[in-house]
């Protein structure tokens, strides 16, 4: 095969290429150049994009004997990924800047110019694994070691791009093992930190980054029998679940901190309450998307005529909302719904087992056991006891 | 897979002569500054080869000095020129053309940011040239306040060869220094420093086969330089270091063999340019050349074609010739290999899009008939190819939401 690896600079997607050129791929590698303005050294929590991890990446492909070339996508990645997300928070919502970059960049505009230039396959340094049945169809799953898995951030990914994505590190133990096959293999990078925070913000400090480029007005703060409490700098630049950076005069009655319940864009108001008050039991997504053949029930609803409300045999499965939360048990099902005064295909899923901090923007994504089915957008979470009270 | 190398401009392979050179050189050691036997037999190698640049472009070997390369001969006009003429009076005007070389440009725009200097742009026709009347314009209303003026003696993108002697005339009767960055134009076109009246020209060993890390800077004797780097003296005192004498034996033996061949060999590699244009019109009629239509020495570099490629990336393109084993150019400046749209090509009027499918071929000494009929053997497929993949990268697609 033909096999394009992206190469971050970074251990995982190294190994992940070398294990492609073993398996007896012809591959390349590409750096992809995301930043407009390429810092020439790595600086603070920087994971990727910097002159010095092109150079990484280039010095892996070096010592495997393989091509090496940067690919410039910096215009869409500020247009997908970085406006996407500033606009996002802007609306109130969480998005995940990761997820998108995976939707947008590296398995759709990516994806799609290395299919066009006559590769077969792009292959990441992802924890997930791609499962293939005896027609071929392509189904996505957790990666061997669930501490490492990533198939959350991969939920987006529809069946089509699964039959263009390699996933070498699927069935590794641990990260320790990539980092000694990487030193194995006299990679230099196979010391190289993990990186962790959002790649286009160098320091970490996400809110003062949204703060210099979201317009914020001072505003009330709430609680949830709508008595106003004191005021904000701007509803825009909070999370559902936040607790700091409240600045309440009067503590509760209870003494309790106070957490972000909800964000209301529209009004310019913050919502607070007690801890117990962030716990939904059913959350409403849009936008949703299958990795691989959708789940029987939804086939034939997507058959059915689309009759407003109508809905689909549940399913069985398990709800995540974000890439390190545990997974709780649900049933889900799909509605032909409304979302504000718009009719709306949405993903619903009743939890068993109540999740706190879930934040419209961010991203549902439903397993059966080790696979993933498929993804929706969040744009609504609240407890079935207080449906007044939502995220 | 037979390789074929058609980016002559960004470096030519090491002449054996180069190359015997170097080594001889390498091998006999001695710092060309030292007083006893083995300095001055490193002097003379050096100077012998300071002979040779100065007959080679017209120059008295007391106007060459010897950098680090193209970029830094760029730099010490620039910078050492400004400062000079602003040790004098102020003088805090630029004029350079809009499509200099970054060795020009970005000297010229560091000036302008840090050091006071006001940054005036030569325009370009749609060929790259410039207007000599422009820069008459500009210096029309009192030259009192200009401290050089830079247009490069051919475009390293496009080819294109500008009217030097006239506009060296023009800044000469205001009594403006001028300087020409030569770096694509030797070896290929004939160079008269004196003859062309400029006050200074850079050159580059690599780009006719010499080493990497070295060039020169010729100046001619009463140029205002202030030195960029301080040190021992060497090189007229605007030129400090220790003296890189094998590189400069290198540079010396190349400069030779190009001078000496000069006219038969541009003559054959532009015919062999000739064919690549002329072969690429019926193997991609979509192709557009870039850079002038009239292909005669005197108005593009012999080796020098440059088309854009309508609905494409010029990086797609690369990378499919690549795989093919042709190796060539977007054309434009690489930040950490990132490419963007040519600032050349901009200037020229070529809109955004159109620059992105931007692809250059240079031929040099190395070229053969066979290096041509390989591109347009594989061009129309990969150009299918690269515009089937499209401006995926700029452009959002539907396909796989």
């Amino acid at each position: 095969m033909k096999v394009l690896a992206a190469m971050s600079g970074g251990v995982d997607s190294a190994v992940a290429a070398a294990r492609a050129v073993d398996a007896g791929h012809d591959v390349v590698g590409v750096h992809l150049a995301l930043s407009r303005m390429p810092g020439t050294l790595r600086t603070g929590s920087r994971g990727c994009c910097t002159i010095e991890d092109s150079m990484d990446a280039r010095r892996v492909c070096d010592a495997l004997g393989i091509p090496f070339y940067v690919w410039d996508f910096s215009d869409r990645f500020k247009e997908d990924v970085v406006d996407d997300f500033i606009e996002e928070y802007a609306n109130g919502r969480t998005p995940n800047p990761c997820m998108r970059c995976n939707e947008k960049i590296k398995f759709a505009a990516l994806l799609e110019k290395a299919v066009a230039l006559g590769f077969d396959a792009v292959c990441t340094g992802h924890y997930a694994k791609v499962v293939e049945d005896a027609e071929g169809n392509r189904e996505l799953h957790r990666a061997a070691d669930w501490a490492k898995d990533q198939s959350y951030v991969l939920g987006v990914l529809t069946h089509e791009q699964l039959r263009h994505s390699l996933f070498p590190l699927a069935e590794t133990p641990t990260k320790a093992e990539v980092r000694a096959e990487a030193a194995e293999r006299g990679l230099a990078i196979s010391q190289k930190p993990d990186s962790h925070d959002i790649c286009f913000i160098p320091d970490g400090d996400t809110r003062g980054w949204l703060e210099e480029r979201i317009e914020l007005e001072e505003g009330q703060i709430r609680d949830t029998e709508g008595e106003v409490l004191g005021t904000h700098r701007g509803a825009r630049a909070f999370t559902v679940g936040q607790r700091k950076g409240l600045s309440i005069g009067r503590p509760a009655a209870d003494g309790k901190p106070r957490f972000v319940l909800e964000i209301r864009p529209k009004t310019n108001e913050v919502v607070v309450g007690p801890r117990e008050l962030l716990a939904v039991d059913e959350i409403r997504g849009t936008r949703e998307s299958w990795a691989g053949e959708p789940v029987e029930q939804a086939r034939a609803f997507y058959a059915a005529d689309a009759a407003p409300g109508a809905r689909s045999e549940p399913f069985e499965v398990m709800a995540q909302v974000r890439a390190h939360a545990d997974p709780v048990p649900a049933t889900a099902h799909l509605e032909h719904g409304e979302v504000d005064g718009a009719p709306a295909l949405e993903l619903v899923v009743q939890l068993r087992e109540s999740l706190s901090g879930v934040a419209p923007g961010q991203t549902l994504v439903i397993y059966q056991g080790t696979r993933v089915l498929g993804q929706a957008t969040i744009h609504r979470a609240y407890s079935l006891d207080r449906p007044d009270v939502h995220a | 897979m037979q390789r074929v190398y058609l980016d002559h401009a960004a470096t030519a392979p090491v002449s054996r002569a180069a190359l015997e050179a170097t080594t001889e050189q390498l091998r006999r050691g001695g710092n060309p500054s030292s007083l006893h036997s083995a300095g001055r037999s490193a002097r003379s190698v050096v100077e012998e080869a300071r002979e040779r640049v100065a007959a080679a472009v017209g120059a008295d070997p007391a106007e060459v000095i010897f950098t680090s390369g193209g970029t830094e001969a760029d730099n010490l006009a620039i910078k050492g020129m400004f400062w000079s003429r602003n040790a004098e009076a102020d003088r805090p005007r630029v004029i350079v053309s809009a499509v200099e070389h970054h060795a020009v440009a970005d000297p010229a725009e560091w000036l302008a940011r840090r050091q006071g200097a006001r940054l005036e742009r030569l325009p370009v026709d749609d060929a790259g040239r410039v207007d000599p009347a422009d820069l008459a314009r500009l210096l029309a209303g009192g030259a009192d306040d200009v401290a050089l003026v830079s247009v490069m003696w051919a475009n390293n993108e496009v080819g294109t060869v500008q009217p030097v002697p006239e506009l060296a005339a023009i800044a000469a009767a205001a009594g403006v220094p001028f300087h020409t960055d030569a770096v694509q134009s030797l070896g290929a076109v004939p160079l008269d420093f004196r003859g062309s009246g400029a006050t200074t020209m850079a050159l580059s060993g690599h780009k006719i086969g010499a080493p990497m890390g070295v060039g020169v800077l010729v100046a001619t004797r009463t140029a205002p330089l202030e030195a960029l780097i301080h040190g021992g003296g060497q090189e007229r005192e605007v030129r400090s270091g220790t003296i890189d004498a094998p590189a400069i034996a290198g540079f010396g033996a190349a400069i030779r063999e190009a001078a000496g061949d000069l006219a038969a060999e541009s003559e054959r590699i532009r015919l062999l340019r000739d064919r690549l244009v002329a072969g690429m019109a019926e193997a991609v009629p979509d192709a557009v050349l870039r850079g002038p239509a009239d292909l005669g020495p005197a108005s593009r570099l012999p080796g020098n074609a440059h088309f854009t490629f309508p609905g494409c990336e010029g990086d797609s393109l690369l990378f499919l010739l690549d795989m093919a084993g042709v190796q060539s150019s977007t054309g434009s400046a690489c930040n950490a290999g990132v490419p963007r749209p040519s600032d050349v090509l901009l200037a020229m009027g070529v809109g955004e899009a159109e620059a992105r499918g931007a692809q250059r071929f240079t031929l040099g000494h190395a070229s053969t008939a066979a290096d041509v009929e390989r591109l347009l053997e594989v061009i129309p497929a990969a150009y299918a190819q690269a515009r089937g993949a499209g401006m995926a990268d700029h452009a959002p697609s539907a396909r796989w939401a």
